[in-house]
């Protein structure tokens, strides 16, 4: 594996993990750009914009980009996040050039009137489509209220409402202030030639506007309460929980990764033996999720609305447990263990490593090797989750509930 | 795609062993496959099968449920136990040093279950609860309940059994189960990765040369529905399509050419449903179709979720869809079909995962093992013609149509 990274003029970021023997390679380009970074005006655009950008610019139609991807076997996407617009795909080595000149015409599309009134459509067929997921909607609920006031209470979707209020002209406004070069990594991991990289990424980004936008970082300061929703007609009770934990710049932000597997990973966990494995609940489970300036504790359970508040109970009884008495050498040691497993095999393909490479670089402009990895992970000691939850105790401020209760304890 | 070394060995017992070695991996994954699945399940007691893959890794030999998981953590298994109609399936990947280790304690889960009375409502519980998720989903369950109509039972019911029957089933029918269907005869493993074959072989020996064969449990008689129209109505946003007509299974000497019909269909973002559903018309934002199948019978699963004003535009135009596949195909489909064929080949070969799991199945369906060459060139080979002949003899028709939402949608009746 070696590392490079280079800077264009315009301030585009460029980073390279290169495998000479890897069969394939990803290509990502991570924007800075998601839902926190929306006013109310224009909720749910960064992710409407991420649709828009596979409909083509003056050289190429939609059709073209969608037809010449599949026509070099590229297994492509794109995603969005509160934080992050992601354009990403798998490709043979010999396509790099027309894989990267695709990717590169993504990030400035046309935006043109009639596929925005097209795809609105589709937007909007996505919002029906996550309203009929439980779980996301206490996800989206639970979001919005821990986050009130904070940029990242900002909806990724938005509303029915938004998206049908939304224009154009608003989304050409949002696209020119945000996708300037200063606010896009180009991220390359698996087989792929250094000098090859540069030559195109001078050919197809040189001429990019350059700039980067703002985003205040101040850490939310989440106000308790509960937000329920009422749906009688499903059989289980969804519970979500929000509480503070670091953000994606803090040092704790391996431990805390390391205690939710200890705590609420999906098997094996604390939650996992007291209630899946006992058939008190079909999921229980705390995850840890990193921010620019923030970061939470997400925990969900899903269980017979029956059982929801003697399980919640239990959920807390192991928390404070946990923050009074912290974990065990041995958990410690197994969740190192755990978490370097799933580092050492998912890195086997390049896509496996295309996320972590680009999220270091974006979050804290840092290259780290597997390797280095594990290195961070083999030295936590206890001493870091103690320190980890005498700041960031598990818990939680917000909570939403979905399904058959009227009602949910506070 | 690079030279493949597949070796395969049956022991004196029945158990196979089917192994690939990679050079440039680090990893070694394993899939095994017992042949458990539902369609073993008794008549009135649909889940036994279900419950027994959840029982199963709670205690076995030396260790109970909770040791059992650490032992495995501790060897950084990444694990999956699951359940398809024909087998209770047991995979997983770490590094490949500790492939031997990892064996030795599947080898206690498969031989010498605890299947532990005390924990078998929890089990149950947990069964339970997989399956009132699935109600709440409208989309998995228009997923679950197309395959339900459009196989044969018990091959189509749904793996995790029905809701209504597990209050039946007790721990007496688990163990039942497990000594009728856990016998090495029928049972493959399947591992992949920097692996010795010769090592692995004689792992494998050591642990299961002592495990007893036993008589075949026979295949129950497949029972085909009348019906072939079925609406559900649930409040959703969404309404849920399902559609499936009939195809070739994997193994006939027309599955290639099945498989690039319904790649035309739904193979990437230019396929035709995602570009006249969703590009050109905004109706959906998941259109999909897909090959499935059982020994002996294949068919093509759709699936559509359109807003319910929307669905019966969505139904029509899918179907349109579906019968002008007919009348001809592009050769530049095709070719796309090909690119993207070779490409996931390829790739295939960076995940242990993957090949584990491909090479075991072939080993279930064919009895032996298509390397990625040979499908490289059966795919390469397609004509437009033969994959037109293919579609002429195997027409996108006598469709199953099931609706799941606020309102029962019309099905054509020029559509047979």
């Amino acid at each position: 594996m070696i590392f490079h990274k280079a800077q264009l003029d315009n301030g585009l970021q460029i980073i390279a993990e290169l495998n000479p023997s890897a069969h394939s390679l990803a290509i990502g380009y991570f924007v800075r750009t998601g839902s926190r970074d929306e006013t109310d005006a224009v909720s749910g655009v960064s992710h409407f914009l991420e649709h828009m950008a596979f409909k083509g610019n003056e050289k190429y139609s939609a059709d073209d980009v969608n037809r010449i991807f599949d026509e070099i076997g590229a297994n492509y996407n794109a995603s969005t996040s509160e934080e992050i617009t992601l354009f990403y795909g798998s490709f043979l080595p010999e396509y790099i050039e027309t894989a990267m000149e695709l990717l590169s015409t993504l990030i400035y599309p046309t935006l043109r009137q009639e596929d925005f009134d097209m795809e609105k459509k589709v937007i909007l067929e996505e919002i029906g489509m996550y309203d009929d997921l439980h779980s996301f909607t206490a996800y989206e609920k639970v979001m919005q209220a821990h986050f009130k006031g904070h940029p990242l209470g900002q909806s990724i979707l938005g509303s029915v409402q938004s998206i049908t209020d939304l224009t154009a002209e608003q989304m050409r406004d949002y696209h020119a202030k945000h996708y300037l070069a200063g606010n896009l990594t180009l991220a390359i991991a698996g087989n792929a030639d250094w000098d090859q990289i540069l030559q195109l990424a001078h050919k197809l980004c040189d001429h990019w506007p350059a700039g980067k936008s703002d985003r205040p970082l101040d850490e939310a300061q989440p106000q308790p309460g509960t937000q329920t929703i009422i749906e009688k007609s499903i059989q289980q009770q969804h519970l979500m929980q929000l509480g503070p934990a670091p953000a994606a710049q803090d040092k704790l932000r391996l431990p805390a990764e390391v205690l939710s597997v200890v705590i609420g990973d999906d098997s094996n966990s604390r939650l996992y033996w007291k209630l899946v494995d006992t058939g008190l609940a079909e999921s229980a489970e705390i995850g840890f999720n990193e921010y620019d300036g923030s970061g939470t504790w997400l925990t969900y359970l899903c269980c017979d609305p029956e059982l929801t508040e003697d399980n919640r109970k239990l959920i807390q009884q192991i928390f404070d447990d946990v923050n009074q008495n912290g974990i065990t050498q041995e958990e410690l040691d197994r969740a190192r263990n755990k978490i370097a497993s799933r580092l050492v095999l998912r890195s086997e393909r390049p896509m496996g490593r295309l996320s972590s490479l680009g999220g270091n670089w974006v979050y804290r402009g840092e290259y780290f090797s597997v390797a280095d990895d594990l290195k961070l992970l083999n030295n936590i000691t206890l001493a870091d989750i103690q320190k980890l939850l005498e700041k960031y105790p598990l818990g939680y401020s917000t909570t939403a509930a979905v399904g058959p209760l009227t009602s949910v304890v506070e | 795609m690079g030279k493949q070394l597949i070796q395969t060995h049956q022991f004196s017992n029945g158990l196979t062993l089917v192994a690939e070695t990679m050079d440039d991996v680090q990893s070694a994954a394993f899939s095994i496959l017992v042949p458990s699945g539902s369609i073993y399940d008794p008549p009135n007691r649909r889940g036994t099968a279900s419950i027994l893959s959840e029982l199963i890794t709670r205690g076995a030999g030396p260790y109970d449920s909770q040791q059992l998981s650490c032992a495995l953590d501790d060897l950084g298994v990444q694990r999956h136990e699951g359940i398809t109609s024909g087998h209770i399936t047991f995979s997983g990947a770490t590094l490949a040093g500790n492939l031997s280790e990892t064996l030795k304690i599947y080898g206690e889960i498969l031989k010498n279950p605890h299947l532990p009375e005390n924990q078998f409502d929890a089990a149950r519980a947990g069964i339970a609860q997989a399956l009132l998720s699935v109600e709440d989903d409208a989309r998995q369950k228009a997923l679950v309940e197309l395959k339900r109509h459009a196989f044969p039972a018990p091959w189509g019911l749904p793996n995790d059994g029905e809701l209504e029957h597990l209050e039946f089933i007790t721990v007496d029918d688990v163990r039942a189960l497990y000594d009728a269907c856990f016998h090495p005869n029928e049972t493959i493993i399947g591992v992949a990765g920097n692996v010795d074959f010769e090592q692995v072989k004689q792992i494998i020996e050591e642990l299961f040369g002592d495990w007893k064969t036993s008589s075949i449990s026979e295949e129950p008689a497949m029972v085909f529905a009348d019906e072939n129209r079925f609406f559900t109505e649930q409040d959703t946003t969404q309404t849920h399509l399902g559609i499936a007509y009939d195809a070739v299974p994997y193994g006939h000497p027309e599955y290639y050419a099945a498989w690039a019909a319904v790649g035309i269909l739904s193979g990437g973002m230019s396929a035709r449903l995602f570009t006249e559903i969703r590009e050109k018309r905004g109706l959906c934002y998941t259109v999909s179709a897909s090959l499935s199948g059982m020994p002996g019978l294949g068919r093509v699963l759709c699936y559509a979720g359109t807003t319910s004003e929307r669905a019966q535009e969505t139904l029509d135009v899918t179907l349109h869809e579906l019968t002008r596949l007919g009348d001809g195909i592009e050769e530049s489909e095709l070719e796309r079909c090909k690119a993207r064929a070779k490409s996931s080949l390829i790739m295939s070969q960076e995940s242990t995962s993957s090949r584990a799991s491909s090479i075991a199945r072939d080993w279930f369906y064919l009895k032996r093992i298509t390397t990625l060459d040979q499908i490289n060139d059966e795919i390469q080979q397609l004509t437009t013609d033969r994959v037109l002949n293919y579609i002429h003899a195997h027409p996108a028709a006598n469709f199953t149509v099931l609706t799941i939402g606020p309102q029962p949608l019309e099905v054509p009746s020029d559509i047979s």
